[in-house]
């Protein structure tokens, strides 16, 4: 009962995600790369939604951290680290690089797949296979 | 009007965010949902799958549907989206996130980690954006 709660929340928060990323337009990667093209035809229309998003979290997190444990589950599962290295700055230069190149982040290349997009349908699995490569080496 | 919707499009990310922090405890980062879906860990994917699913269906209806939705470019080079996809996946698992993890949860929890991510990818990218379009002319 309580696994199916859990799901069904998680189902509630992915749809609202994905309404607001298709409404704000991030998924389209001209828009992402008209923001990150600072030397070309500047859109800033990332910046409402990032804008948008991080004005809603920076209050609303507040108030939910704030409570001892979230509603369906015992704990809050939040990253414990602190320190900056190097592979947190040398994984957020290499993610940017792909960024950059072709304007897709991983949410909204996911979208992409709910209209079966052609460029999410090569851009997908590849992510995945990246992902899988930063495995294979890291467990050497 | 434009920067309205798009501004209205963030909060309801954000509002996403705090449903799945409030209701699962859990950091709405799609790098990370998605890697625990394809390495998956007994008892940790159902949600995953449920959270991904309905970004995917929400968002392709919405595309389908709402008249002038921003709908997805057709025509960028194979290859481009192959390396750019490989180095997206490889560098989200290698930095512990993205866009969503690092940017809308990380900073709304002032995490500083999380702030300097943001700072390195918006600039890596900035930089890679400038040298296709300009130094190289291409795309």
């Amino acid at each position: 009962m309580k696994r199916s709660a859990f799901a069904l929340a998680a189902l509630a928060s992915g749809a609202l995600f994905g309404v607001g990323l298709a409404m704000s337009g991030m998924t389209d990667p001209r828009r992402v790369l008209g923001f990150l093209d600072v030397a070309g035809a500047f859109d800033p229309t990332l910046l409402f939604v990032l804008g948008g998003a991080v004005a809603t979290t920076l209050v609303s997190f507040r108030f939910v951290l704030r409570r001892g444990n979230p509603v369906l589950a015992d704990t809050f599962h939040l990253s414990n680290l602190r320190h900056i290295d190097r592979t947190l700055l040398g994984g957020a230069a290499i993610f940017g690089v792909g960024w950059g190149l072709a304007g897709y982040c991983p949410g909204p290349a996911l979208a992409g797949l709910g209209v079966l997009s052609r460029e999410a349908a090569w851009f997908v699995p590849a992510m995945l296979a990246g992902m899988a490569v930063h495995r294979a080496v890291n467990r050497r | 009007m434009h920067y309205a919707i798009a501004l209205a499009g963030g909060v309801l990310i954000g509002l996403a965010a705090t449903l799945l922090l409030w209701l699962n405890g859990r950091v709405a980062g799609v790098s990370g949902l998605v890697n625990g879906v394809l390495f998956p860990q007994r008892g940790d994917v159902a949600w995953r799958v449920a959270f991904l699913g309905g970004l995917v269906v929400a968002a392709g209806a919405y595309m389908a549907l709402v008249p002038g939705a921003s709908l997805p470019r057709t025509d960028f080079s194979r290859a481009g989206l192959v390396a750019a996809g490989v180095l997206v996946g490889f560098g989200t698992r290698m930095g512990n996130g993205c866009t969503s993890g690092h940017g809308v949860c990380g900073i709304g929890r002032l995490s500083m980690r999380s702030i300097v991510a943001v700072l390195v990818f918006m600039a890596t990218a900035i930089v890679t954006t400038y040298v296709v379009r300009h130094a190289w002319g291409g795309a």
